[in-house]
């Protein structure tokens, strides 16, 4: 993975072209470094605003691949890949992203609530102190998350599940139009499953995107708008007892 | 209660003293990013590089803390060096650069003469700090509290979740540097303190003391300071009365607090 020099300052930030995807991908290639694999092989699809997308595939697959590159932590090789009409270095701030595996140093003395606020630094840049908007939006992602209880607990005291939570409460702060979740249901309870149903409705009700990679595949047909099959980096059609329920991209 | 105000009616004492706050200021709250982000060992490398530098502004009859700032900028740039491409490991680098530059130091010392006793640059000498060096300390103070106050979104953010603070533009390798920046001023303040062997403690005991009790940045930081103030006056104390250097005093008076708050916690359970 390599780390963008995006510019940390919401005055640089595009607003989205009128009419473009929330998601593009034009023969997108893409690998973490010479001599490896591809992770994304000729890549090409493009995903409409509001829809909740589930991509599905084995390990190995490429789902993670394709979500780092729309959130510009793998840079393409060929092709290109686009979010809301613009490169992904212009729009950050309209990505939220929740990585499968975090660098998180959970002994760092923040609280639920100071972990959640940190979502919105993204519009804020250096200098600018957070505000009553800021605060505002924070205390709603942690009540959708149902982590109204515990917002003055230590991150490190959390559960699993509630620290699963927590990420997911952090991207929702972040008020993105471009939701990206890796596996965000791995080792949850049922009800932190149900919660993210929940979330994934609500996104769509106010007309944002959601691209989730899952292993879920009964749940599919009845959380997700659509459903992108990847394999070996590529997308590949529906295996066919699915496609009867889904197209490919 | 006399023997409360009897120490400070000596010029060199309320020097002392003013300089001991600013400094426990200083490392107070800077040791709180050496501590949770695991640095201490930076930190230290630091202190024991800027030797060469104390000693040739000595020699050159120019201030110490110039000398250190620039053996410590010298130390940070050697470590990059050697590092560069990953060849040799980070923690390696630190290690070679910090015990040749230490050696450096004490080589010059001998070879230039006049150096009767290294302890002062060593151990540290509070009570020869002069009107221009709490000047220099407070400028000092209020570089490094500044830096963190108005960056410590960035520090937090850097510190908790790397990963996420590059999804958002955040550039962790130039918060990391900053903060080393800030660390080093710290590290040059303590020196005057502690000396180039004991500022290491200055940074690290105080914060490590006040991870045991708070959890939140602030609190961290206002009980480090807090600590590393009381250790620096008691140390003071201890020094007049017991006729022991200040530096080791004020160090032993924050090990000492943090024995006895660790103590608390370890009873409290």
């Amino acid at each position: 993975m390599i780390g963008p020099r995006f510019p940390y300052c919401g005055r640089d930030h595009e607003a989205p072209v009128p009419g473009a995807p929330a998601l593009a991908a034009s023969g997108l290639s893409a690998r973490y470094s010479p001599g490896l694999p591809l992770a994304l092989d000729d890549v090409s699809m493009a995903i409409a605003p509001g829809d909740r997308v589930a991509l599905v595939g084995p390990n190995g697959a490429g789902k993670s691949s394709l979500l780092k590159a729309a959130a510009g932590l793998l840079r393409p090789l060929r092709g290109e890949v686009r979010v809301l009409g613009h490169a992904p270095e212009c729009c950050y701030d309209r990505v939220a992203f929740l990585p499968q595996t975090t660098e998180i140093d959970w002994r760092f003395p923040i609280d639920v609530y100071g972990f959640v606020l940190t979502g919105r630094y993204v519009h804020l840049g250096w200098l600018k102190r957070p505000t009553t908007l800021d605060r505002e939006r924070t205390e709603h992602a942690i009540d959708n998350m149902v982590l109204g209880g515990l917002a003055h607990r230590h991150i490190g005291q959390l559960s699993g599940g509630q620290q699963q939570r927590l990420l997911i409460a952090r991207a929702l702060a972040q008020d993105a139009e471009l939701h990206l979740f890796d596996e965000p249901a791995t080792a949850v309870d049922a009800s932190s499953r149900e919660l993210l149903a929940g979330v994934l409705d609500e996104l769509r009700e106010r007309g944002r995107t959601a691209i989730v990679a899952t292993h879920e595949l009964d749940r599919v047909a009845t959380r997700y708008d659509r459903t992108i099959y990847l394999s070996e980096g590529r997308i590949v059609p529906a295996p066919a007892a699915e496609s009867d329920h889904h197209g490919h991209g | 209660m006399d023997w409360l105000m009897a120490p400070w009616e000596y010029a060199f004492m309320r020097n002392a003293l003013v300089g001991g706050v600013l400094i426990g200021a200083i490392c107070g709250a800077v040791g709180v990013y050496v501590v949770i982000r695991r640095i201490a060992f930076v930190s230290g490398a630091l202190a024991h590089a800027v030797l060469p530098g104390l000693v040739l502004a000595q020699i050159a009859g120019v201030s110490l803390f110039a000398g250190a700032l620039a053996a410590g900028i010298f130390a940070a740039l050697a470590i990059g060096f050697v590092s560069r491409g990953g060849t040799v490991r980070e923690d390696a680098a630190i290690g070679i650069v910090m015990t040749s530059m230490f050696a450096l130091g004490v080589a010059l010392a001998t070879r230039a003469g006049g150096f009767r006793d290294l302890s002062p640059l060593l151990f540290g000498d509070i009570l020869g700090i002069g009107t221009s060096d709490i000047v220099v300390l407070a400028v000092f103070a209020v570089l490094a509290l500044g830096a963190l106050f108005v960056f410590n979104k960035e520090l937090q953010l850097a510190s908790v979740d790397p990963t996420h603070a590059t999804t958002v533009g955040l550039n962790v390798d130039l918060v990391r540097l900053g903060l080393l920046v800030v660390v080093a001023l710290a590290v040059i303040a303590g020196i005057q303190s502690a000396g180039v062997v004991l500022t290491g403690a200055l940074l690290i005991i105080p914060a490590a003391a006040a991870v045991l009790l708070a959890r939140s940045i602030i609190r961290l930081m206002l009980l480090a300071v807090g600590i590393a103030v009381a250790a620096a006056v008691i140390g003071l104390y201890a020094s007049f009365y017991l006729s022991v250097a200040a530096g080791a005093a004020v160090v032993l008076t924050g090990a000492l607090i943090f024995a006895l708050v660790g103590g608390w916690r370890r009873v409290r359970g």
